[in-house]
């Protein structure tokens, strides 16, 4: 049982009212200023890009197998067992390959604070989902554009709008198999691409990209350390054997 | 007087330089990165990693060519110059890790990986990798200091565990010269094609030991002006050929690899990344071309011209990968901010002025 959101462009308003719950929920500053940021940043986890008549949203994807958790060296991120990707700021070093790595582009840093910057992103609310609540941004969306629940049930639901109005939908759903599946799931109007949703990406994980190369290493390091040594023993036994040959050259000489 | 007045410019730059890194250092600490370079959420890794970390951890590779060289395949001939390869792998081990606390956001955090571990985290590999091969570069370099303080037991130490040290060093740098490359593997949709390919940790290694033998020319092409010491040359030259070959090799695969994944035309495209690309693979074609030449190799400032074009050709190779490979799918633009450059020059600068210190101050040439 894992939780999702479910984002139905078709439905959405572009009414921010998601922008201003999350920030409330996390105790960021808002204002029309902030509104027209259409882009994520350390002060807004989520925000409501337009494109033309049609509105997108962006959050983190909440990967079914995070590129983020793969590549944080010290394991700051975790995929919970409940859906939600979670940050722990207090094992970040900020090396940010996490931003660097996110096929989504989501991750943010906070640039301006010299000493103590964190990365920050949706948690898909965890806390407030754990105690049974709705999302904030879900909670805040007056149309329910927006809403979170089972993945399952999501998709289903998804599954049944694009079959009940197939002339409304753009017949897909972004985040089925997207990096391997995502537990954000968005439906439009028009192809995903019309509407700034990347669509080269793989539909198979991105961590075992590396992680099959770094499975290589304990080979690598034993047959590598046979190797070395092996060469080093023959190229000093060389050595030793004409040290030794010597050595009798001269006794038979003597 | 002509060299009076040269030492004094010299003197004058690295005054100059280190006075910039000095207030680079201050906004980057007293005000954040916002203030100190121009990284953006959508372009998170600039100059410091692209050069420092990139191309430091390349150009140092010379201390584990030279030393797998000399006393693992036992070619002795090679070892007047292994002393100073060591200490350029030193100086640029710990130049690296300077850097990486301008570019961590929080530098004193750098020991984490240590104990909390991710395994599947090619960052966390290079981590542990780079940490305990800056030990063992201080190990090897150590019989350096303790024969100029005339210290016998520690000498005794350190020889009777050389054998292990020494290939734990070569293992642990193939580890991880490659696995710079295996980082950008988890890019698949964000690197350019000219550069993402499942080949890129074969490709950093091979470019790795290449550049390792040329930054060991340079050094000792430089080491012999500024020292009048006679040049190596003969020890120079086989380097130089062994050079010519192995950039052959390299340059065939990579050629081939892009041929295999239809990426070849992206060449021609016409694009910065094409420019770029061609500058990067002309300055390596044309360094193994002179190479392969016998008056190159024979004439000792040819020779060191070549190795400065192989060196300017992997810079381009490490930069491109790291920045202007990424920098079309960020969907921003990406030129780093005077006081990046500031830090990387100041961070060069010292490592030349440490190099030179401690050929003055320790055995790194007398031994022969």
């Amino acid at each position: 049982m894992a939780r999702a959101i479910l984002y139905d462009s078709t439905l959405c308003i572009g009414c921010r009212e998601c922008e201003k719950g999350c920030a409330a929920k996390w105790g960021l500053p808002y204002d029309d200023n902030i509104g027209k940021e259409e882009k994520l940043s350390a002060h807004k986890l989520t925000t409501i890009r337009v494109f033309g008549d049609h509105f997108s949203r962006k959050l983190c994807m909440h990967c079914n197998e995070p590129t983020c958790a793969s590549v944080c060296p010290v394991g700051a991120f975790t995929k919970t067992a409940f859906g939600p990707v979670v940050y722990d700021a207090d094992k970040c070093m900020g090396c940010r390959y996490c931003m660097a790595a996110c096929p989504f582009q989501v991750p943010t840093y906070e640039w301006d604070k010299p000493l103590s910057p964190r990365v920050r992103k949706c948690d898909m609310c965890y806390e407030r989902q754990s105690a049974g609540k709705d999302t904030a941004c879900a909670e805040a969306c007056p149309v329910q554009a927006t809403i979170c629940g089972d993945r399952d049930a999501l998709i289903a639901e998804a599954r049944k709008r694009l079959a009940a109005k197939p002339a409304d939908y753009y017949q897909k759903i972004y985040g089925l198999e997207e990096v391997g599946g995502t537990s954000v799931l968005m439906l439009s109007a028009v192809p995903f691409e019309q509407i700034g949703l990347k669509t080269n990406l793989p539909h198979s994980a991105l961590p075992p990209l590396t992680m099959n190369v770094l499975g290589l290493i304990p080979n690598i390091v034993s047959a590598g350390g046979v190797l070395l040594g092996g060469i080093f023993w023959l190229t000093h036994r060389k050595n030793e054997v004409a040290k030794a040959e010597n050595g009798n050259d001269n006794g038979r000489k003597h | 007087m002509i060299s009076r007045l040269r030492s004094s410019i010299w003197t004058t730059i690295f005054v100059l330089l280190m006075a910039a890194g000095a207030y680079a250092t201050f906004l980057r600490f007293a005000y954040g990165f916002s203030a100190s370079t121009n990284l953006s959420d959508q372009f998170p890794w600039g100059l410091w990693i692209g050069f420092d970390v990139l191309c430091g951890v390349g150009l140092a590779a010379g201390g584990f060519t030279l030393v797998a060289t000399v006393h693992i395949f036992n070619i002795e001939r090679y070892k007047p110059i292994l002393r100073p390869a060591i200490l350029t792998a030193f100086l640029g081990y710990l130049l690296v890790c300077a850097a990486l606390m301008f570019d961590l956001g929080r530098p004193w955090r750098i020991w984490h990986p240590l104990i909390m571990w991710n395994h599947h985290s090619v960052m966390f590999e290079v981590g542990w990798c780079v940490t305990l091969y800056t030990t063992v570069l201080a190990l090897e370099f150590s019989p350096v200091v303790f024969e100029k303080l005339g210290w016998e037991a520690p000498l005794k130490v350190i020889h009777a565990v050389s054998v292990p040290l020494m290939i734990a060093g070569v293992l642990l740098s193939t580890l991880h010269q490659s696995s710079l490359g295996t980082l950008y593997l988890i890019f698949p949709e964000k690197l350019h094609p000219l550069w993402y390919s499942p080949m890129l940790p074969i490709f950093f290694f091979i470019s790795s030991v290449a550049v390792g033998l040329a930054m060991t020319i340079f050094e000792s092409w430089h080491s012999s002006r500024a020292f009048n010491r006679a040049l190596e040359l003969p020890l120079l030259q086989g380097m130089g050929r062994l050079l010519a070959v192995l950039l052959s090799f390299y340059l065939v695969l990579r050629l081939v690899d892009l041929a295999s994944r239809g990426s070849l035309g992206y060449a021609t495209e016409g694009s910065i990344e094409s420019y770029l690309f061609l500058v990067e693979i002309g300055m390596l074609a044309l360094a193994a071309i002179l190479l392969f030449q016998n008056w190159v190799v024979e004439k000792p400032s040819a020779l060191y011209g070549s190795a400065v074009l192989m060196i300017f050709g992997f810079i381009t190779n490490r930069l491109n990968v790291s920045i202007t490979g990424i920098e079309r799918s960020s969907g921003t633009h990406y030129i780093p901010r005077w006081s990046e450059v500031a830090v990387t020059l100041a961070i060069i600068a010292f490592g030349f002025a440490a190099f030179r210190l401690a050929v003055k101050k320790l055995p790194i040439f007398s031994e022969a």
